[in-house]
């Protein structure tokens, strides 16, 4: 999928840093046409995200957090600009390409926890390696597995509405987890648990990505932030400043 | 590892079904009543047919036949007396004149039908006397049970002979003996030579139908012995009428003559017929007509059942719409997991198809009840052909195929982002 000469070689990053970087943002514009008027939702954002990296994006409502995550998580493509992901242009990519990205590289979590409600814990976190096309044994074993990693090894035969906000939640990094994919994309993972929970969560976040998960998260929680090693300040649709706490 | 990845889909199409058993049984109601009224009616059709187009082919293809018949305005003359005679039908002379025009001619076959006693001791039986050749033997394929049909020898040596049906053998002669005996019919002996299997035709049917009453001797000694003079007391007048011939079939040499030779009869004997006193039938005509009707029937049945399968195949489509976007956000959920476009068509084509081809063998189900119950009811015969099991079931598989492409293609379509904000 990655071949060499797609290797990034531009000069915002040099061949070097390249292993480090797994994510950028090169003057990346995303415009909405609202009948006759324009939103511009990313004006021009340019952006590298380090492998390994813990990453929390904040702003104001509307300045293009999620626009930006979407992008990131090749859910959707820029109106212009260039993002580079593990290397590879992935703007230029068509639909069936994108896919196999989200399903190799990229874990979501979103806020709403998003399982499919008529399948099982255990069916939900199997969906990646379904699509993957694993066989049914080594899936089996990695859905126990993940199940393990979030504490949920007792609830793989329970409907999603048979758990509580941050046990679904958990099922849903278990099943972000079971491709084993490089970056976990939250958009505001915890905005719909109360602050316990919400810590819960946040300190399993930080597990992972010491593990080796680069992690980028939308909130707008300052205390959440505080767990990200990086903050990106968003402000009508540009990254306004970075700030980075050496914890 | 394709095929279990298939199953897997189905086993994962089914259980998403079973989870609105109501909702799935309803939407498959449509290819139910379909697939069912397509096999039961083709089976009907196809009994009804069937029946026909055997009863036809029985007649012969290369055969024409012409059969006497009783000239209209004579029945109500009132000029009639009582002791005129009602002359009509088919002649001696027309046999010899048809074989002596027509080169295709292979043979001809006349009957001449008299009704007389049978008598043997104490054993009485009404028959009716058929006077024809041997080659009637071969052209209506009668099996024989004991002896011998009739020959040309006996024609020619004006022989006394008589092949009776086994119905008639049982009712007059004596157990011991069959063959040989002597039987009086209207006064005059004759010996019993064979004995034939009835096959009773159809009423209505073109060949002068069998009865178990009939008795066989050669034309040349009906003729000779009871000439053609009929007299029979009906409805308290004297009824006397003369026939030559009741019936005469003409075996052609080839199918491709038959027309030629029947138009050409019909226009010798209108030639020498003032009358319209004689009916000329071609099994052939009425096979090209029976198959022709058949294909309109055929032709209006696939119309019904398109029609009902279109109406099944809108209704699969709606609810499969109408659950597309029910499951928006799980369509959402599965592509920014990385599901493809064609796995998501895949998934609801599975599904359509899954209840499709389920409702169309429920129809099937019902299609072969259906007819059963007809013939055990009704006594009609039914035939269900295995093409058309086959026929509904394709059918039904395509229905969903055509009618799930498009809700399918309309859940791979919708954007991830806007599907996963879905409410
Ligand atoms: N599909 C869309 N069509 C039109 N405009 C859009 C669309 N998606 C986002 N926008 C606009 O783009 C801008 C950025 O939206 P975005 O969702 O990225 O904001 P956000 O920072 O995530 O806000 P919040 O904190 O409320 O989630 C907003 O003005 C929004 O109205
Ligand atoms: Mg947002």
């Amino acid at each position: 999928m990655i071949s060499a000469t797609n290797m990034l070689t531009s000069t915002a990053v040099s061949a070097e840093s390249s292993r480090q970087v797994v994510a950028v943002l090169e003057a990346v514009t995303k415009v909405y046409q609202m009948g006759e008027a324009q939103v511009r939702a990313l004006a021009g954002v340019t952006v590298a995200f380090e492998r390994g990296g813990f990453y929390a994006i904040m702003g104001a409502s509307g300045s293009g957090k999620s626009t930006m995550l979407n992008l990131l998580g090749c859910l959707d493509r820029p109106t212009s600009g260039r993002y580079l992901l593990e290397g590879q242009d992935v703007a230029v990519l068509d639909d069936n390409a994108l896919s196999e990205f989200r399903l190799r590289h990229l874990g979501f979590i979103f806020q709403s926890f998003n399982l499919i409600p008529q399948l099982t814990v255990s069916e939900n976190i199997e969906l990646p390696l379904y699509y993957l096309d694993w066989d049914a044994n080594e899936s089996a074993a990695r859905v126990e597995e993940m199940a393990a990693r979030v504490g949920l090894a007792d609830r793989l035969e329970h409907r999603p509405a048979e758990l509580s906000g941050g046990e679904q939640q958990r099922v849903a990094i278990a099943r972000a987890l079971a491709s084993d994919p490089s970056i976990l994309l939250a958009d505001e993972p915890t905005g719909n648990l109360d602050s316990a929970t919400s810590k819960q969560i946040m300190a399993l976040l930080s597990e992972l990505n010491e593990q080796g998960k680069t992690v980028l998260m939308v909130t707008h929680e300052p205390d959440l932030a505080a767990y990200a090693s990086r903050r990106l300040h968003m402000q009508d649709g540009l990254i306004d400043r970075i700030e980075e706490t050496s914890a | 590892m394709r095929q279990a990845k298939l199953l897997k889909n189905i086993r994962l199409g089914i259980k998403t079904l079973l989870l609105h058993k109501l909702r799935s049984f309803l939407t498959m109601m449509g290819v139910v009543f379909g697939v069912g009224s397509v096999v039961a009616m083709l089976a009907v059709g196809e009994g009804a047919s069937k029946e026909a187009l055997e009863e036809i082919r029985k007649l012969g293809s290369t055969n024409i036949i012409i059969n006497s018949v009783k000239p209209i305005e004579d029945d109500s003359g009132s000029q009639r007396s009582p002791f005129s005679v009602v002359m009509f039908g088919l002649l001696y002379e027309d046999e010899r004149r048809a074989q002596e025009t027509f080169d295709a001619i292979e043979r001809t076959v006349p009957v001449k039908i008299v009704r007389k006693e049978g008598r043997l001791g104490e054993r009485k039986l009404d028959l009716r006397i058929m006077g024809t050749t041997a080659d009637w033997f071969d052209l209506v394929r009668r099996r024989l049970i004991a002896g011998r049909s009739l020959t040309p020898r006996d024609g020619r040596k004006r022989a006394g002979v008589t092949v009776l049906t086994e119905y008639g053998a049982r009712r007059l002669l004596a157990t011991e003996r069959t063959i040989g005996q002597s039987l009086r019919i209207g006064g005059e002996y004759y010996e019993v030579v064979g004995i034939v299997q009835s096959e009773s035709g159809q009423e209505g049917s073109i060949q002068t139908p069998d009865k178990k009453v009939d008795a066989y001797i050669p034309v040349e000694v009906a003729r000779e012995r009871y000439g053609d003079f009929r007299t029979e007391i009906s409805a308290g007048s004297l009824l006397r009428e003369a026939v030559e011939l009741h019936q005469l079939i003409v075996q052609v040499d080839a199918i491709e003559n038959v027309e030629t030779v029947a138009n050409g009869l019909e226009r010798m004997l209108e030639g020498y017929h003032k009358r319209n006193d004689y009916v000329i039938s071609v099994p052939l005509a009425l096979l090209r007509q029976a198959e022709a009707t058949k294909r309109t029937f055929n032709i209006v049945l696939g119309s019904i059942a398109g029609i009902s399968l279109l109406v099944g195949g809108i209704g699969i489509m709606n609810i499969m719409l109408a659950s597309v976007t029910e499951r928006t956000r799980e369509i959402g959920i599965r592509r920014a997991i990385g599901a493809k476009r064609r796995q998501i068509i895949g998934q609801f084509l599975i599904e359509t198809v899954v209840l499709s081809t389920a409702g169309g063998l429920i129809g099937v189900t019902i299609g072969l009840l259906i007819p059963w119950l007809i013939t055990q009811l009704a006594g009609m015969p039914t035939v269900v052909t295995p093409y058309s099991i086959v026929l509904a079931v394709g059918i039904s598989m395509t229905v969903g195929i055509v009618f799930g492409l498009y809700p399918a293609r309309h859940a791979a379509n919708l954007d991830p982002i806007e599907a996963l904000r879905h409410e």
